[in-house]
């Protein structure tokens, strides 16, 4: 177990590592701007005073190092600064919407995980008949596809022509939980169609890649049923890569929400993302990438430290 | 396989002789100047017309003057160009309707030809799934290349009232400010592919070359862009991308640069791993003995060597980099109006899905018929290169 534990440890302190240099990034990114940001905001006009007490109110004034410190350490608790377009506090703005985002994905989730680990485990079954080929071309196709274009067949096809769904999920919290369930299924369902092609792909492949070894051939030699020897001898050695891109997909769900919640205006971090893009509201951005880069960083560690976990030689060393 | 063929070009073709070319050429230019005057100004007929001739001189010159394929395709682009001057002087007063990109449209469907009649042998064997690929990527290119000759409109032309429905004169429709629908759909054609492309080809001129220089050099020149590259794909590229837009602003350079670089980090991995197998062969080994420079290695030795992961991951960083400027211009902060673009097409008209009308489903659906038919392609490409027999 000991070297697990170092393996792991190593692992962790590589992804605080990125974190750390991520954030430096996400920072440094502004002094790229050509002037600084007072001038970026206040425009050419602004007087030399306006511009001195622009850059003393935020800090401009200090050395780069000294900002950065003062800005992660405020970052670390919860502080956010505020932002340009409204003077509200960026953590405020981004609380009920980073929450929301989460809903949403841990539907999709909820869906999409079982369903694609089942759809992946029939086509490894049945490889090189119909449905193997029908679904290899499926989901390469919706791989293929842009978010909007699932999003806006989905919405054209269940909201407009049948109306089942609604097509604008605008949740708030004074919904009670079904009425906010049925708003939010639309974009899931969208979110779901995206990654259970990915998803189940790599399991069909992570199994096919393992009924070539000598052991799977021993079980099929002794007569044991083809779905047998899938769920019970080659399953659990596929399990590393089948966890470590499942997670790598629900990193994707919390990352890759921002189309999706822009189509179905959904109030998500996404969707406050690219609004301040589109406004320039440069600290808000920065407070939402860093938000988002650490949950994908967070995640693909999680990823790592998993399939560790799930790797049988390392869990029991001779 | 020969990479000097490629430098060496119009004028090395050996099993030629310039007698056959110029005889070539001029039944070409003669069957042009034929065709040009008589067709007047009926476009489809004049594309149709285009087609043949360029079919014709391509399979006259692949099989009857039994030409070094490169040496043909040379030949043809060189002939073209001069043709195209000569037209321009005989003709000026129709050529003025017909623009420069023109021209280049004319020499992209040469060259698609020209593929598809040397590639035959192995495009009989492909699966319907690849001719499809291809059949919709010849397609596309054929309708950039010539969009100026088939849109009924100009690009930001306000034809009429805002919405109007589909008819006889506007095919598909009015968009929300009354420009023609199917106009700006080829026009799209042209914009949204053609940056997607140019944005693919820096980030592998950059990626490639540094993946290379990383595998040949090892040592520290390895490690220090090893880690930059670790560090910046450790941020997902849409988030990225937003952040450094935001910085420099949204305009079509800014766009096509961020995303490049993005884009790069992933293609200098694959190229330095494909490359690190090749680089530790004994021929490598031999080239370095015999007093080789760095970059006669890399162009002679490995380069040859890794072409085909190199090209199946150009087919799909392409599908990557296209899916992801429409989905910047989806959120309007990708390809700026007045530009047709399919990505802000979809955002502008997406009022009329929701009164039932599935017009804006249709740049949508270009953008992801044209990601398919990549796929498929490269899918075939990789299960050919890779030797599989299932």
């Amino acid at each position: 177990m000991h070297d697990i534990l170092k393996m792991i440890a190593r692992r962790l302190g590589f992804g605080l590592g990125t974190l750390l240099a991520v954030s430096i990034i996400i920072a440094g990114a502004v002094e790229l701007l050509p002037g600084d940001l007072a001038q970026e905001i206040l425009g050419q006009s602004a007087t030399e005073e306006n511009l001195a007490q622009f850059r003393k109110e935020l800090g401009l004034d200090k050395p780069v190092y000294e900002r950065y410190l003062t800005w992660l350490g405020g970052m670390v608790q919860g502080d956010f600064g505020k932002s340009l377009a409204n003077q509200r506090e960026i953590s405020e703005l981004m609380g009920v919407r980073l929450k929301n985002t989460l809903y949403l994905a841990a539907i999709a989730a909820v869906i999409s995980v079982p369903l694609s680990l089942f759809l992946g485990i029939l086509a490894a079954l049945y490889r090189n008949g119909i449905y193997d080929r029908t679904v290899n071309v499926t989901t390469l196709s919706s791989i293929s596809f842009p978010e909007f274009f699932v999003a806006y067949i989905l919405i054209f096809v269940l909201s407009v022509h049948l109306d089942l769904l609604p097509s604008i999920s605008n949740i708030s919290e004074d919904l009670d939980a079904g009425e906010r369930l049925r708003r939010a299924v639309l974009p899931a369902l969208t979110l779901t169609l995206v990654v259970v092609a990915h998803m189940m792909r790599m399991t069909r492949a992570a199994i096919i890649n393992l009924l070539a070894s000598p052991y799977i051939e021993m079980a099929r030699l002794k007569g044991l049923k083809p779905g047998r020897i899938i769920t019970k001898h080659a399953l659990p050695n596929a399990l590393a890569p089948i966890i470590n891109v499942v997670v790598l997909n629900l990193a994707y769900l919390i990352v890759g929400v921002v189309v999706v919640e822009v189509v179905f205006v959904y109030p998500g971090l996404g969707q406050l993302l690219v609004d301040s893009v589109s406004k320039r509201d440069i600290p808000v951005v920065q407070a939402c990438c860093l938000v988002f880069a650490m949950t994908f960083i967070l995640l693909n560690l999680l990823a790592d430290v998993l399939s560790i976990l799930s790797n049988p030689r390392l869990l029991h060393p001779r | 396989m020969s990479m000097t063929s490629l430098s060496g070009g119009a004028f090395s073709g050996q099993s030629s002789p310039w007698a056959s070319r110029i005889a070539v050429a001029a039944v070409h230019f003669f069957l042009m100047v034929l065709f040009l005057q008589n067709t007047g100004a009926d476009t489809w007929a004049s594309i149709g017309g285009f087609l043949f001739i360029h079919l014709y001189s391509v399979l006259v010159l692949a099989y009857w003057s039994k030409m070094e394929r490169t040496a043909a395709g040379d030949t043809l682009i060189v002939t073209l160009m001069l043709e195209y001057v000569v037209m321009v002087l005989l003709f000026w007063d129709d050529f003025r309707s017909w623009p420069w990109s023109t021209f280049f449209g004319l020499v992209m469907v040469q060259v698609v030809a020209f593929a598809a009649v040397t590639y035959w042998k192995e495009l009989r064997q492909a699966p319907p799934t690849a001719w499809f690929g291809l059949i919709v990527i010849m397609l596309y290119i054929m309708i950039a290349a010539t969009a100026p000759i088939i849109a009924p409109f100009g690009e930001t032309e306000i034809v009429g009232s805002e919405y109007e429905e589909w008819g006889e004169e506007y095919l598909l429709g009015t968009d929300n400010l009354g420009r023609d629908m199917l106009t700006r759909i080829v026009y799209g054609a042209r914009n949204t592919v053609g940056i997607a492309f140019v944005t693919t080809v820096l980030a592998f001129v950059i990626g490639g070359l540094c993946g290379l220089l990383a595998a040949t050099m090892r040592g520290w020149t390895d490690e220090v862009m090893s880690r930059i590259v670790d560090i910046l794909m450790a941020i997902p590229s849409l988030i990225f991308g937003l952040l450094l837009l935001t910085i420099f602003g949204t305009s079509v350079l800014s766009l096509i640069i961020v995303i490049a670089l993005l884009d790069s980090t992933r293609v200098y991995r694959l190229a330095r791993a494909v490359a690190m197998n090749v680089v530790v062969m004994e021929f490598v080994e031999a080239a370095r003995l015999r007093g080789e420079g760095l970059w006669w290695i890399i162009r002679h030795e490995i380069l040859p060597n890794i072409m085909p992961p190199l090209v199946a991951e150009f087919g799909l960083r392409f599908c990557f980099v296209f899916l992801f400027i429409s989905a910047l211009s989806f959120l309007g902060l990708g390809i700026q109006p007045p530009t047709a673009d399919w990505g802000s097409m979809v955002r502008d008209n997406a009022t009329l899905i929701t009164f039932g009308e599935p017009t804006p489903l249709i740049p949508a659906g270009a953008i992801a018929l044209l990601t398919v038919g990549v796929n498929f392609v490269v899918d075939w490409f990789l299960h050919k290169a890779s030797g599989l027999k299932e």
